[in-house]
């Protein structure tokens, strides 16, 4: 037995199989207007967008260790860029939804100077004085409504596509095109130089710091992309909802109290983690949505056992089962069977 | 006179928000730990006051005697229980189970009580006013006020003077050692939960007579609380008062230039103290 008997990969037979037969998923989700129904469509729509969600918050919170329970802020922020710059600039949808990230990107700095100096738990209440001030701010916007709120006029709406079933199918594949774009986002970042120096991070700040690690800095980019991606998936939601008001768009339990039971039923700190929360998290809403607030009782007892019982999430019990990873992101040592001769 | 007036009544006020923040100051002192379902857990004793006054048929300040007891024992129960086993050197199982415990207070007071606006009953107390050199002064907002000082001077005086203010200091600077020492961490945990709790008990029920409450409203007393603790100073008791006192009249002078700027006014000047003085006013130990 020698060295050359073991190879390190990234890549495993379960990461093979998942690419494969997620590509298939894919194109088969990318048709679903030939084959699903309007309101199937519009539950999908919804899972993707908050798939999305899941995927950012999980990044922030599971990989670079800032714990925000504020970032309806960047979600509210993005719904209303949506209506300012199609009502305002006149600029087509899909364009005012790009450039709802890219502002979102631009507001997210200062909001960072200001609350990176707040540390741990302090620094999750800080995100969420901000997004208080994001909503009684927009609250005294009049031209946006002020605290009414306003709805998307018709002729905008008119300009994405001709026919209503035109709308439902481009509404439902920018959803579809967000949480996809996220996830890849999410991924390559992990995989990416930046990545290595936050998995470094999250596993001990003191260690990292003395291999030359610039903390702050690495925290600071996850911020600004996160809040970026955030606010563009914002102005997708409120695209799908055609009407904005302040308590919808910062709302803390729709944009952060479901998106961390999401992220953590299904397992913090891992790229699959909010795939499987936020399934979990649909099918749940689908049988008990009738029991309301019951449900919401359900759902917070359900997170605190989990993180209590399992810290890892639905994800973490699978993975220390059967040692998969769909996302290889670690590297792994393996004995290689072809060359038994040297 | 006018702008003297919001000041005063600002800095009354500001009274109500040191005790929000106290409970929060205190636990986050001894066990670093933060409490998001704070707020929630200030609503839920306005809620049992409400009931305590309605079922017995007393008056609101008297509710306290059952209240108080009750939250303390809450408290330790749920210290011991559950918030224990989240401590560590890992951040986020308590904030997230914090969390969960907030959803969960609000909507079972939303299952029990409705999302109706509720208010106590206190009678005369709550129109009663004392001219003061020109001022009319509500007696039940110089009510708060005195109660603040005299909970935040109690809470001084137990933790420098008594053996469980000793034992909460020790555990607050060494956990190992001071159970090394014979202290049971987990269970000067519990103390210190239960003493939170009666504090935030006695801010409920004021709240309660002052405004009307519904189980929504947790999250915005949880933020002023934060606020008056992050200017004062972290682990400054009378810092948090100050603190209290700074935003309470940042809000009602903000209320007089337009009423919809006094919630808004409130966290821009948080804000501006967090972005010129990071550590807030007085600080005494580092976040």
């Amino acid at each position: 037995m020698s060295h050359r008997d073991y190879s390190v990969t990234r890549s495993s037979r379960a990461a093979r199989v998942a690419t494969v037969l997620g590509a298939i998923l894919l194109v088969v989700l990318i048709a679903a207007p030939w084959w699903a129904g309007r309101a199937d469509m519009r539950l999908m729509g919804e899972l993707f967008l908050y798939l999305a969600l899941a995927s950012l918050w999980n990044l922030l919170a599971g990989y670079a260790g800032l714990v925000s329970v504020g970032q309806q802020a960047f979600v509210g922020f993005g719904g209303y860029m949506l209506f300012a710059l199609t009502i305002f600039a006149g600029l087509p949808p899909v364009v005012a939804v790009l450039g709802a990230g890219v502002l979102g990107a631009l507001i997210a700095v200062p909001v960072a100077l200001l609350i990176f100096r707040l540390r741990g738990a302090y620094f999750a209440i800080g995100t969420w004085v901000v997004a208080e001030v994001f909503r009684l701010s927009f609250a005294q916007i009049s031209a946006l409504g002020g605290g009414s709120g306003s709805s998307l006029p018709t002729n905008i709406v008119r300009s994405m596509a001709a026919s209503r079933d035109g709308r439902e199918s481009l509404s439902y594949w920018l959803a579809l095109g967000a949480a996809v774009l996220v996830i890849t986002v999410v991924y390559l970042f992990l995989r990416s130089r930046k990545g290595l120096a936050l998995s470094a991070i999250r596993d001990n700040e003191l260690a990292a710091g003395s291999l030359g690690i610039d903390i702050w800095r690495t925290k600071f980019l996850v911020y600004v992309i996160t809040a970026a991606l955030t606010a563009t998936v914002g102005a997708l939601i409120f695209l799908q909802k055609l009407r904005i008001s302040p308590d919808a768009a910062f709302s803390v339990n729709d944009w952060t109290a479901f998106v961390i039971f999401i992220v953590v039923i299904g397992g913090i700190g891992t790229v699959e983690g909010p795939i499987i929360g936020t399934l979990i998290f649909f099918a749940l809403r689908e049988t008990l949505a009738d029991l309301g607030t019951i449900y919401l009782i359900v759902l917070g007892i359900v997170a605190i056992m989990i993180m209590l019982k399992a810290p890892k999430g639905v994800w973490g019990l699978i993975r220390a089962r059967y040692d998969l990873q769909l996302f290889p992101l670690g590297f792994r040592v393996e004995r290689s069977n072809n060359d038994k001769g040297t | 006179m006018e702008w003297f007036n919001a000041v005063v009544q600002g800095a009354l006020l500001g009274g109500l928000y040191a005790l929000f923040a106290a409970g929060l100051s205190l636990i986050f002192g001894v066990m670093r730990l933060v409490n998001i379902a704070h707020g929630d857990l200030i609503v839920l004793a306005a809620y049992l006051g409400l009931s305590v006054t309605l079922v017995l048929g007393i008056h609101p300040l008297l509710a306290l005697i059952v209240v108080v007891p009750a939250m303390a024992v809450a408290g330790y129960i749920l210290q011991r229980g559950i918030l224990n086993q989240t401590l560590g050197q890992d951040l986020l199982p308590p904030l997230l189970v914090t969390f969960g415990l907030s959803v969960i207070i609000q909507n079972a007071l939303l299952e029990i009580y409705t999302a109706d606006p509720q208010k106590m009953n206190a009678g005369l107390l709550e129109t009663a006013s004392v001219s003061l050199g020109g001022l009319s002064l509500g007696v039940l907002p110089l009510l708060t006020f005195a109660v603040a000082v005299l909970v935040i001077a109690g809470l001084q005086w137990t933790f420098y003077r008594t053996a469980l203010g000793r034992a909460f200091r020790a555990v607050s600077d060494n956990q190992d050692i001071a159970q090394l020492m014979g202290l049971n961490r987990h269970h000067i945990f519990g103390l210190s939960m239960a003493l939170a709790l009666a504090v935030t008990a006695i801010a409920g029920i004021l709240l309660g007579i002052r405004t009307s409450f519904d189980p929504s409203i947790g999250g915005g007393r949880l933020i002023f609380g934060f606020e008056a603790v992050i200017i004062g100073g972290l682990g400054n008791l009378w810092g948090t008062l100050a603190g209290g006192v700074i935003l309470g009249v940042a809000q009602t002078i903000g209320a007089k230039i337009d009423p919809g700027w006094q919630i808004l006014s409130g966290h821009l000047v948080f804000l501006i103290i967090l972005a010129v003085r990071p550590n807030g006013l007085f600080p005494r130990i580092s976040g």
